[in-house]
């Protein structure tokens, strides 16, 4: 029987960074594809439509980069904390701590007008980065797992921000348990030219800015080394700890931001289905990036793709909108599989002899290589 | 406080078993993945499967014992895929288990959707009712608690000593939890550790999918696409409660099932006047503390996380 073994990689190939993400989107579509037929669409046709329904118009452009913006900034959070081995799960409530700070500095009357928007900007970030610190605290300082308490977190902001909402915090006007909206001076100036709110070009900058700092500051070269060996970055004098806290609360200002947009670019008041699971997509697009921060651009962008299209594509064929939700989810799962290629090269193995027909090209087991690698049965 | 005392009757500690058994069942589910050495957070997705599934073969062959097999095979199936995922290829158990539990819910709610369209009213089935257990259920206190319930919670309290001598009185169990501490020395042993990851990711995943399939079809009477809603993750929680013992993790479930109980008696009698999420919230709150308070003794199975490469070192 033909084996593969899988040789680890001393580098991985630049072109392998940019294939493997385009690789796993397409086999993403083409096993996804199965469904489109069980709903009695055409494919081509669902697709063309998922796909490009964003083209069709400027205002269908503007929609999809109002929703890649928070998918960016979850992006860049999930990446950061990641690259740092922060296993942060807890976008989504570091989301909301931004998204009331938010709120709150924007329904402010004593504030001077202009003072609204930076005043939510800077709020919004230092509570979401808040909301992270508490979870690496407990890792750094207790060793508690970062995993369980970051989605746990999620569910206590859940849950205290609906008991402000049904509660304090309600609109009374309003029917709904929802926050009273912000000043009409706090919502968040369109780009000029582009017609998005600001929280896009933030979203857009930040990406910048994470980039910068991860590949060309000190603080990058100290996340980047305690996410690869924390042992090493110890004896080479890094403090381990205090770069996991500081990665932690970079990723929960990032995602704090996200909740800033949402509430001075979208909705403008703080509602308990403001994220729709903005958090848990953050860690896809940061995957399908490879926790590069230039690469989470085009990431975003092609689920907020999906996510424009879902709608229009439901309508036209039939084919049911929690389409894009499977996508997100089989993408994800391509992908982690896919960056196997990325540190281990395949190669198809012969067993040892005795081979019961041993052809002209049988070979003898090649040897492991340096370190060896490992063997998985052969399909 | 003595308004209080008059909410803990006999209906609200049959109410807490009642509402235990999807916690119970996922997190031993949980217990057996993470005895292994992994860590399956795709447990929220399967629960929501499981629901789905359940649900919908019940709701279509009219056999609710029909739709709890396919439940299971379900999430036997999901539990296969994410030992393909992190056994096999051995990545990251992390962002593979995110993945499965975003596949299996948009999955589930791509299905439902599918199968049922958008009626006006949800479509249910007749659930579950309590079978009471002969002679049993008649004892004063004990028999309306312990033996007046649905089949599927005497299922789950009946998991619990199951899975607790299976890990502890079988070779099954002394195989696997070697498999979760040091799987070099198992291997050395001749355990197969792949094969044992992937059956306690089996096991594990069809617990997990009959926990989501008891709300569909006897907790409640249909699938809603928030019916699990966290309960997945507060069973991984409750695994690290429960220090990765069966025993303690049901005390531990028994403990988070009593304080939705009582949320749901206090919210229907208006009482305290404490939100009703902050008792939502607290089993999330009491996790963490225990967590940090613990933290030092915790032991999670020394493998957990570390996926095994046999020619690796």
């Amino acid at each position: 029987m033909i084996r593969v073994r899988l040789e680890r990689r001393e580098v991985t190939p630049a072109w392998l960074q940019v294939a493997i993400p385009i690789a796993s989107v397409l086999v993403t579509l083409v096993l996804c594809a199965a469904l489109v037929r069980a709903a009695g669409a055409d494919v081509i046709e669902a697709y063309r439509i998922l796909l490009l329904s964003t083209f069709r118009s400027g205002y269908d452009v503007q929609d999809t980069l109002v929703k890649a913006a928070p998918l960016l900034f979850t992006g860049l959070a999930v990446l950061v904390a990641f690259r740092a081995k922060f296993w942060n799960i807890g976008a989504e409530g570091q989301l909301m701590a931004g998204a009331v700070a938010a709120c709150f500095v924007g329904e402010r009357t004593f504030l001077p007008a202009v003072s609204l928007v930076p005043l939510m900007i800077v709020s919004a970030a230092l509570f979401g980065a808040l909301w992270a610190l508490l979870p690496a605290l407990l890792k750094v300082r207790l060793k508690v797992d970062d995993v369980v308490t970051t989605l746990l977190l999620n569910f206590i902001m859940l849950y205290g921000v609906t008991a402000l909402l049904e509660g304090p915090w309600r609109d009374p006007k309003s029917g709904y348990p929802n926050a009273p909206s912000v000043r009409i001076e706090a919502e968040f100036p369109l780009v000029p030219g582009l017609g998005v709110h600001l929280g896009v070009a933030l979203a857009l900058a930040a990406a910048l800015l994470v980039w910068w700092m991860m590949s060309r500051t000190t603080l990058g070269f100290r996340i980047r080394a305690v996410g690869h060996n924390p042992a090493a970055a110890a004896y080479a004098g890094i403090g381990v700890g205090r770069v996991i806290l500081t990665a932690a609360l970079v990723s929960g200002a990032l995602a704090g931001l996200a909740g800033a947009g949402e509430v001075g670019g979208v909705r403008f008041q703080v509602t308990s289905d403001l994220s729709s699971g903005y958090g848990y997509a953050g860690i896809v697009v940061a995957t399908l990036a490879e926790l590069n921060p230039l690469g989470a651009v085009p990431a975003a962008l092609f689920f907020a793709i999906v996510f424009n299209g879902a709608g229009t594509m439901a309508r036209a064929t039939g084919v049911p909108i929690y389409l894009a939700d499977v996508i997100q989810g089989v993408a994800l799962v391509t992908m982690v599989a896919g960056r196997l290629f990325a540190t281990y090269r395949p190669r198809l193995v012969r067993p040892l002899a005795p081979a019961p027909a041993p052809g002209p090209e049988a070979t003898p087991s090649p040897l492991a290589g340096r370190g060896g690698g490992v063997a998985a049965e052969g399909r | 406080m003595e308004t209080l005392v008059t909410l803990l009757d006999v209906g609200f500690f049959a109410a807490l078993v009642r509402i235990s058994t999807p916690l119970l069942l996922a997190s031993l589910g949980e217990l057996l993945s993470e005895r292994s050495g992994v860590l399956n957070l795709g447990i929220e997705g399967i629960m929501l499967f499981g629901a789905m599934t359940g649900f919908t073969v019940a709701y279509f062959s009219g056999s609710l014992w029909l739709g709890v097999l396919a439940a299971l095979l379900a999430g036997a199936l999901a539990g296969l895929l994410m030992a393909f995922l992190a056994v096999v290829l051995g990545v990251s158990q992390h962002v593979s288990g995110i993945g499965l539990t975003l596949l299996a819910t948009g999955l589930s709610f791509y299905v439902y959707r599918l199968v049922f369209g958008q009626p006006a009213s949800p479509p249910n089935v007749v659930p579950f009712r309590p079978w009471p257990v002969p002679v049993l259920s008649d004892l004063p206190v004990v028999g309306p608690i312990l033996f007046n319930q649905m089949p599927l919670t005497y299922l789950a309290l009946l998991a619990v000593p199951a899975v607790a001598f299976l890990l502890y009185r079988t070779p099954w169990g002394l195989d696997l939890r070697t498999v979760g501490e040091n799987p070099r020395a198992a291997d050395a042993a001749g355990v197969n550790v792949w094969r044992m990851r992937t059956q306690a990711l089996v096991i594990g995943g069809a617990m997990m999918a009959l926990g989501g399939a008891y709300l569909s079809i006897s907790q409640f009477n249909a699938f809603t696409f928030g019916v699990v809603s966290g309960r997945g993750w507060v069973a991984v929680a409750l695994v690290v409660f429960g220090l990765w013992s069966p025993w303690r993790c049901a005390a531990g479930a028994l403990l988070f099932a009593a304080l939705e109980a009582l949320q749901l008696r206090l919210q229907a009698n208006n009482v305290l006047h404490v939100p009703y999420q902050v008792l939502l919230m607290l089993p999330f709150v009491m996790t963490i503390v225990a967590m940090a308070i613990v933290s030092r003794n915790a032991r999670a199975p020394a493998a957990l996380l570390v996926p095994y490469r046999k020619e690796e070192r």
